[in-house]
């Protein structure tokens, strides 16, 4: 194809800005919770951060890529013209690279997902044709995005109650959080195992059974049980610190536990929303390669390498700070609670990444964080702001449509 | 950042602020003990300074109700309903307010108060004292009881402060039929409006008992939600 090179080049620069941005804002949504909660040092959580959203990415982010890629287009309209997908692509990371900028820095809450999929849209049903989008697939990932936070709430109510009637409200807490945190510890390691199983090692090129996998992630679940065990028997109480607050040290055992859900989350958030970037990209890599947007191409892991690059790269030269300010912004949020709601919105984010549903990760641990607010776990929710942030996508839908549907005809006319 | 919005979703919690709140009406109706000995004692340049102290703490009170007022917009999510917390404040704002009014309208009129009431007087403020006292305990077990969610041996071991703080509001009114009593015995011989002014003073004293009490009811209405 004409100007082969310059489509992938353009769409790994392009990609690796988007990538970038997802590392630099929303990766500290995601371990918001975590910080907030004073379970883990800023350190921890960018360590955490770093490995987690590279490994999520690279070997859980296949299936959201995919949808990303191809699933939200009809191939069969544009075999004719496969360059117009690489010009949409191109405009859609464009669109949605700059309108997150824009947004970050007036300091609007806007969802990644949501501006990748509003411009992919916008581009495909006025730049090419209405029947170009598959709105049937469309369709079911708006769903997603209203089910996800609600599904979210609701593990995260269930959670809490759990924890509550396990541990809470008993009269030695201590005696049955040491029982009880390491079960939670072993469903952490069993989701994220599963998942991973399941959808990310066949692109690595391993391939195996049901029941193995299920083995496999039952004995991942034990090691990563019997390291906060460990973790947890060399924790020091402090009696003292029981005198004012008598659930100080309780907390301490929650705390062991939020350190391994926020590896979860760092791995769900990578797992979902490396897509956003590296989707549009592996596009305009494969049509460039084969001249065709192919229902079966299998896609090139290295591109989910890059993504997951990207993610890091903008985590260390600014998520830190980001990061930083989101962790001192919350205050009043135990270990316990912070626990509940994170896990919960992992385990959401995870099953959609399995699904191929791209989703919010932001909107997802919203819903959490409301799920333990309900169940009278939070200190104070500030509702006008969660309107505030499910609102921004209503808006980010057309912007980021409008702005690529813009970016199209541009690249139209240059190319 | 979009960072930032995410964290802000997260506001302060308002128990904090609560029991700052009730710890500063305390340390304003514990004076109450010091200035009672000055006015026994007919000591009024002890009980006026102890008068500022009282008045100062009060107005610190209610500068923090204000804060905290001001912190609970509508439209935030509680553990606790917002309407009983706002109550709460209200009450214990009262005990202040309270003490402040029992100890200027003495020091007003530089009343004396006749010996055989002056060491059943003593013990009434103290006994009043200790129900504003056992009334902060009991919401300093708030932070706990959030944290439980309300549930469990928490609650328990709440209510059972909550009993307590009962008693001791019963034997408040015990004493204070008491000393009415004997009050009642003299009154003849002391000035008419005196007299009725030192029935009022006994009232007011009760009241920071009632209004403690109050607190705690609120309290148990905010575990039954």
């Amino acid at each position: 194809m004409e100007y082969a090179t310059l489509y992938i080049t353009l769409a790994v620069v392009f990609g690796l800005f988007m990538a970038w941005g997802i590392g630099a804002n929303d990766v500290a949504n995601a371990m918001a919770t975590s910080v907030g909660s004073k379970a883990i040092t800023l350190k921890q959580a960018i360590i955490i951060a770093t490995i987690f959203e590279f490994a999520g990415a690279y070997l859980a982010g296949g299936e959201v890529t995919k949808t990303i890629r191809k699933g939200m287009l009809n191939s069969d309209m544009l075999a004719n013209d496969p360059q117009l997908v690489i010009y949409g692509m191109l405009a859609s990371l464009l669109s949605a690279g700059i309108w997150l900028l824009i947004a970050s820095r007036k300091g609007w809450p806007v969802s990644t997902t949501h501006s990748i999929v509003g411009a992919i849209v916008g581009f495909a049903a006025v730049g090419i044709g209405i029947e170009a989008v598959q709105w049937v697939k469309v369709g079911s990932i708006v769903a997603s995005w209203v089910v996800s936070p609600v599904l979210s709430g609701l593990i995260a109510f269930l959670l809490f109650i759990s924890v509550q009637r396990l541990i809470l409200e008993k009269s030695e807490p201590i005696k049955y959080a040491r029982r009880y945190v390491p079960v939670y510890i072993f469903l952490v390691g069993f989701i994220v195992s599963l998942v991973t199983l399941f959808k990310g090692l066949k692109h690595v090129g391993l391939e195996l059974d049901a029941s193995t996998n299920y083995l496999i992630a039952i004995a991942s679940g034990i090691i990563i049980t019997i390291i906060g065990i460990i973790k947890i028997n060399s924790l020091k109480f402090d009696p003292e610190a029981d005198r004012d607050f008598h659930f100080t040290n309780v907390e301490k055992i929650f705390g062991v536990l939020m350190m391994i859900t926020a590896c979860a989350m760092a791995f769900a958030h990578g797992s979902n929303d490396v897509a956003n970037a590296v989707g549009p990209m592996a596009a305009v890599v494969s049509i460039s390669n084969t001249g065709v947007l192919a229902q079966k191409s299998a896609l090139a892991p290295w591109i989910l390498a890059v993504g997951g690059l990207g993610i890091v790269v903008g985590l260390m030269m600014y998520g830190k700070r980001v990061i930083a300010t989101v962790g001192t912004g919350i205050t009043d949020l135990t270990p316990s609670r912070g626990f509940a709601a994170t896990l919960a919105a992992a385990t959401t984010v995870v099953i959609a990444s399995g699904t191929g549903l791209p989703i919010s990760t932001t909107h997802t641990l919203v819903g959490a964080v409301l799920g333990v607010g309900i169940a009278r776990g939070m200190g104070a929710v500030n509702m006008r702001v969660v309107k505030t942030i499910f609102m921004s996508w209503i808006i980010t839908l057309p912007v980021g449509a409008v702005l690529a549907i813009i970016f199209f005809y541009l690249l139209k006319a240059v190319f | 950042m979009v960072g930032n919005v995410f964290s802000n979703i997260f506001g302060s919690s308002p128990v904090h602020p609560l029991q700052q709140h009730m710890g500063k009406v305390i340390a304003c109706v514990s004076e109450l003990s010091p200035y009672f000995d000055a006015v026994l004692a007919k000591d009024w340049t002890q009980a006026e300074q102890t008068y500022n102290n009282i008045s100062s703490l009060e107005q610190q009170a209610d500068v923090l109700k204000k804060e905290l007022r001001l912190s609970l917009p509508k439209g935030i999510m509680l553990p606790v309903s917002r309407r009983d917390l706002l109550e709460v404040l209200t009450m214990q704002d009262k005990i202040a307010n309270q003490a402040k009014d029992v100890a200027g309208l003495i020091l007003g009129r530089k009343m004396e108060f006749p010996e055989q009431v002056a060491s059943m007087l003593k013990n009434y403020v103290q006994r009043c004292i200790d129900a504003s006292d056992q009334a902060k305990t009991t919401i300093n077990e708030l932070d706990e009881l959030v944290e439980t969610g309300f549930r469990g041996s928490e609650i328990d071991l709440v209510e059972k402060m909550i009993r307590k703080l009962d008693s001791i509001e019963h034997d408040t009114d015990k004493i204070q039929r008491d000393i009415r009593q004997v009050l009642y015995k003299i009154e003849k011989e002391l000035p008419p409006v005196d007299a009725m002014f030192m029935y009022k003073i006994i009232e007011g004293i009760g009241e920071i008992a009632d209004i403690s009490q109050r607190v705690g009811s609120r309290l148990q209405l905010m575990l039954a939600r």
